[in-house]
């Protein structure tokens, strides 16, 4: 038989505010344990949550992003559990009235554009961190993560299959960014993913019965996580047994998924809303200043590249799948002056490639825009070559300089001199008669031995236009 | 001194008739002499004595506000930094906040001196004050009988004039019927006018502070301070805070009461109807008239407060789970055990029904017929309120069925502890402000009368009660044995 995969994507995603959504604790990551916990925080008795406007805000933007009903009116509420890093024995996120409503995000798998639907993305607060290692037999508890905020951005299940949800995935990711609402930071936790995931017989409408897949925090795993639990349930039906509906943790060590819980044993979370916080009204007001605030998208922005700078659908792409990215292009075509698609290539090539290299994120790139921009415009007056470029660029990679004082230390100024080349050339003929005799015979790829020579004995400085010319007009047939 | 009011006693210190530290030492030997009515959970003789020494300074130096130097205590439900906070509970017994509430800090600014924490129900549920872990409280007045609750020590400390005003918190009546049942003057503000921070929360959507004195005037001194938009609670409301002293000499001609015909029916016993009826012809000498008003959902007041207030202290509760603070079992064998044994031994009786009350109505399958519909209820109860209130200028009524109880004699029976608040929990549904002042004696115990107000007019009913009490002197009397 042949099995259709269906898939629906709960992103968590941290909201970039300095503090936290109820309290005025910072949110920085990575400090001592306990010490950005507050009494709110810690859920003592008589603390109440105040609402950060800012997380409000952030929500808004993000559902105007995605084209999405933004409601009018969206009321927290607490979700009952008990757990030693959940401080108050409730959470405090949305449940009837989430703030952002029915949106849509498109993604490109295979060179084909798919709409996936965006049910719904609500605000709420992180719980605490519970700490195994190190306490002899005890946990620890560290709420400094308590209380930061969250959006929770939950799709259809229109993926199918677990290519086209590392997409989305990807794609809500770089939107995040975009808007400055998420630093996307995975390794931090600042993005993770929980993958609802079904099969069901092709041609068959009614879904199958889904398992949630936990804690697959990278896209690769998410797409291995995915692929391994399809396997797993198709294997099942396919011996005639049957899915049950579950929470299910996925090993990244073993690239195995297994039962946390099911459900029959799941929590019921009693939700109902907080009598702390007033419902949420967005005015008009902030509707307006958000829309005056929001930045050229990823789409609309490929789109523009390719307009522009008449820059191929790839390049375009890569070039706008980050904000960061994008604006060094773009200064860097404005600041060199020089061609779009030299820049790109600069762009995309020897600096993305020595960024890779180092695990380094474009905004610290030690080669800035304007230094970079210094080098091509040494290429684009024939200053050097580009052959020569790649050299400077790498000196540049390792020192302050400007592109200039390199290749003036260096003393790699293209020889354009005509007079110098011919010398050199003359040289050369002198030495080689045999292979002067070959090529005057006839053999046509002799005369890239003497081009090779050339450039050579000038240690690549001379300019190769003009060694071609002076070289075809001494070598006559 | 003992016997002189909140108003008497600033006008004292400020004519240096006598020191705070003279008034302090006072006061906590009254405190100590009557340790036995079991009012007080913690007295903080030696930070009071400090504070009276500052007090005094500032008025010394001139620097003094117009309370400065008074002594207050404050239901032990408010936060106190440095200082136990117990809530009534063997949960919080060890607990000690890093803050102060709200309530706590403004009296602290206002320069008044805090004598220590009153007893109370345990999480303020109870109308006796017998759910509190450290023991019931005698009410002053008839031996063997409870204060009312669950601001029971804050009732009896007034009435048997070991402190000259307390704070206390109102859900469904915890203000008002322990004041009516102890012969003091008890104001449950508009939901919104005083800061729920630091306060701990029994149900949120119905908690409010007030103050509860022996007078109607030091009700409006001790509402000043409390009074007003605190950042730190949401549900505080940015409503100007009016001066609660400038109304209370108004005349009441042509004051329009309302009587709801619901709270005099069957349930009322005969001599409390009696009673309420000669308080509300006083008002009608002074210029009052009265009308009949409705109430029509009055009655499902108790079901869907009994509904409203479990579900929202189920989930408040949660952070009593000896995890970071309060009660923990010993020796918990996982994580499973610590929840449970930590919170059956640290929580009382009373306490635990209506966490389980509060966790069955919120279920899956019975939230909506009971959380959604008790809050449907809720906007009905309201309706009904603000109907009246459009036609009159107050509604008045009794406190309570009856003056106070036995000690004892209602606790195997839940349903009949909880109808003692059936006058005064549809108030906090509505969110009104209401106060309780002495209207009258049965067999020697006190009878109040509730008078109830529209949104933000705590001001009129300060008038109102004020001006009942310039031609009467039941809030005067004080219990025999205390005067």
């Amino acid at each position: 038989m042949q099995w259709e995969t269906v898939i629906g994507l709960e992103i968590h995603a941290q909201l970039a505010t300095k503090t936290k959504i109820f309290s005025g604790a910072s949110t920085a990551y990575g400090a001592e344990p306990n010490t950005q916990a507050c009494a709110v925080d810690l859920g003592f008795p008589g603390v109440l949550p105040v609402l950060n406007q800012e997380v409000v805000r952030m929500a808004v933007k993000f559902g105007m992003a995605i084209d999405a009903h933004i409601a009018p009116y969206s009321v927290f509420a607490r979700k009952n559990y008990f757990y030693p890093d959940l401080p108050k024995g409730y959470q405090i996120s949305q449940m009837d009235d989430p703030i952002v409503g029915i949106g849509h995000m498109d993604i490109e798998v295979d060179g084909q554009s798919k709409r996936v639907g965006v049910t719904r993305a609500h605000l709420e607060e992180d719980a605490g961190k519970s700490l195994h290692e190190d306490f002899h037999g005890l946990t620890g508890i560290d709420l400094n993560r308590a209380g930061t905020p969250l959006l929770e951005i939950v799709s259809e299940p229109d993926m199918r299959s677990a290519k086209e949800a590392v997409a989305y995935m990807r794609k809500v990711h770089e939107l995040v960014q975009y808007l400055d609402i998420c630093d996307g930071n995975m390794q931090e936790g600042s993005f993770r993913c929980d993958a609802n995931v079904s099969v069901r017989p092709i041609g068959q409408e009614e879904y199958g019965t889904r398992t949630e897949l936990k804690n697959i925090n990278s896209f690769k795993f998410v797409e291995k996580a995915i692929n391994i639990e399809v396997e797993r349930q198709i294997e099942i039906i396919e011996s005639g047994g049957r899915i049950i509906q579950e929470t299910r943790l996925y090993d990244s060590d073993k690239n195995e998924t297994r039962s946390m819980r099911s459900k029959e044993e799941a929590n019921d979370y009693r939700y109902f809303p907080d009598p702390d916080l007033l419902p949420v009204y967005i005015s008009d007001e902030l509707r307006a200043a958000v829309k005056a605030d929001l930045p050229e998208l990823p789409q609309l922005k490929r789109a523009r590249f390719i307009a522009d700078y008449k820059l191929d659908l790839e390049t375009a792409s890569i070039l706008s799948s980050s904000k960061e990215l994008a604006n060094y292009f773009e200064s860097l075509v404005k600041e060199s002056d020089c061609d779009a698609k030299i820049c790109s290539n600069w762009v995309n090539g020897d600096l993305s490639g020595a960024l890779n290299k180092q695990g380094l994120a474009i905004s610290q790139s030690p080669v800035t825009y304007q230094r970079l921009a210094g080098l091509l415009k040494r290429i684009n007056d024939n200053t050097i070559s580009g052959k020569i470029a790649k050299q400077v660029f790498e000196a540049m990679w390792s020192s302050e300089d400007t592109a200039d004082a390199i290749i003036e230390a260096q003393g790699l100024k293209q020889i354009t001199d005509s007079g110098a080349i011919e010398m050199i050339i003359d040289k050369i003929i002198a030495d080689n008669p045999g292979q002067v005799e070959q090529y005057l015979s006839g053999k046509d790829k002799v005369f890239g031995f003497f081009v090779g020579q050339t450039m050579k004995a000038s240690q690549g400085k001379a300019n190769p236009g003009e060694v071609n010319k002076i070289l075809q007009g001494k070598l006559k047939r | 001194m003992h016997t002189k009011t909140i108003a008497q006693l600033a006008q004292g210190l400020h004519t240096g008739d006598f020191s705070s530290v003279e008034l302090t030492q006072a006061y906590l030997q009254r405190i100590q002499q009557y340790q036995s009515l079991n009012s007080f959970i913690s007295i903080t003789g030696a930070q009071a004595l400090a504070a009276a020494e500052q007090a005094d300074l500032a008025i010394a130096q001139g620097k003094a506000g117009p309370l400065t130097g008074v002594p207050i205590a404050h239901k032990d439900i408010f936060c106190t930094q440095g200082i136990k906070t117990s809530c009534g509970s063997k949960m919080l017994d060890n607990f000690i906040a890093p803050y102060n509430a709200t309530v706590v800090e403004k009296f602290t600014a206002a320069g008044l001196v805090s004598l220590g924490k009153l007893n109370m129900d345990e999480f303020a549920m109870g109308s006796s004050n017998e759910t509190s872990f450290y023991g019931n409280v005698q009410n002053p007045w008839a031996e063997n009988t409870v204060p009312g609750g669950s601001s029971g020590g804050s009732a009896v400390a007034v009435a048997a004039r070991l402190i000259p005003g307390a704070t206390g918190t109102d859900t469904g009546g915890s203000i008002r019927q322990p004041a009516a049942l102890c012969g003091i003057t008890g104001l449950k503000p508009t939901y919104g006018r005083v800061s729920r921070y630091g306060m701990i929360a029994y149900a949120s959507s119905l908690d409010q502070g007030g103050p509860m004195t022996q007078t109607a005037e030091d009700a409006a001194l001790m509402l000043q301070v409390m009074a007003g938009f605190d950042p730190k609670d949401s549900t505080s409301v940015e409503h100007e805070v009016p001066d609660y002293n400038a109304d209370l000499n108004n005349s009441l001609q042509g004051l329009k009461i309302g009587l709801p015909k619901e709270f005099f029916d069957a349930a009322l016993n005969s001599d409390m109807a009696t009673t309420i009826e000669a308080a509300i012809n006083e008002y009608k000498k002074m210029g009052a008239s009265v009308v009949e008003v409705s109430m029509p959902n009055l009655k499902l007041a108790i079901p869907a407060y009994y509904v409203i207030a479990p579900a929202e202290c189920s989930a408040n509760l949660s952070r009593m789970d000896g995890v970071r603070f309060g009660h923990r079992c010993s020796n918990p064998a996982d994580l499973n055990d610590l929840y449970i044994r930590s919170r059956a031994e640290g929580f009382g009786t009373e306490v635990k029904r209506r966490i389980l009350v509060g966790t069955y109505a919120l279920s899956e399958g019975y939230y909506d017929a009971y959380y959604i519909k008790a809050q449907k209820i809720r906007r009905l109860i309201s309706d009904d309120f603000n109907k009246a209130l459009q036609e009159v200028d107050v509604i008045m009524g009794p406190v309570t069925p009856t003056p106070a109880f036995g000690i004892g004699e209602k606790t195997n029976d839940p349903i009949e502890m909880y109808l003692a608040d059936i006058y005064t929990i549809a108030i906090n549904l509505a969110g009104l402000p209401a106060m309780s002042i002495p209207a009258g004696f049965i067999n020697k115990k006190p009878v109040g009368l509730q008078i109830i107000g529209n949104y933000f007019a705590e001001a009129k009913l300060l008038n109102v009660a004020h001006q009942y009490q310039q031609v009467t002197d039941w809030h005067q009397q004080t219990p025999h044995g205390f005067e």
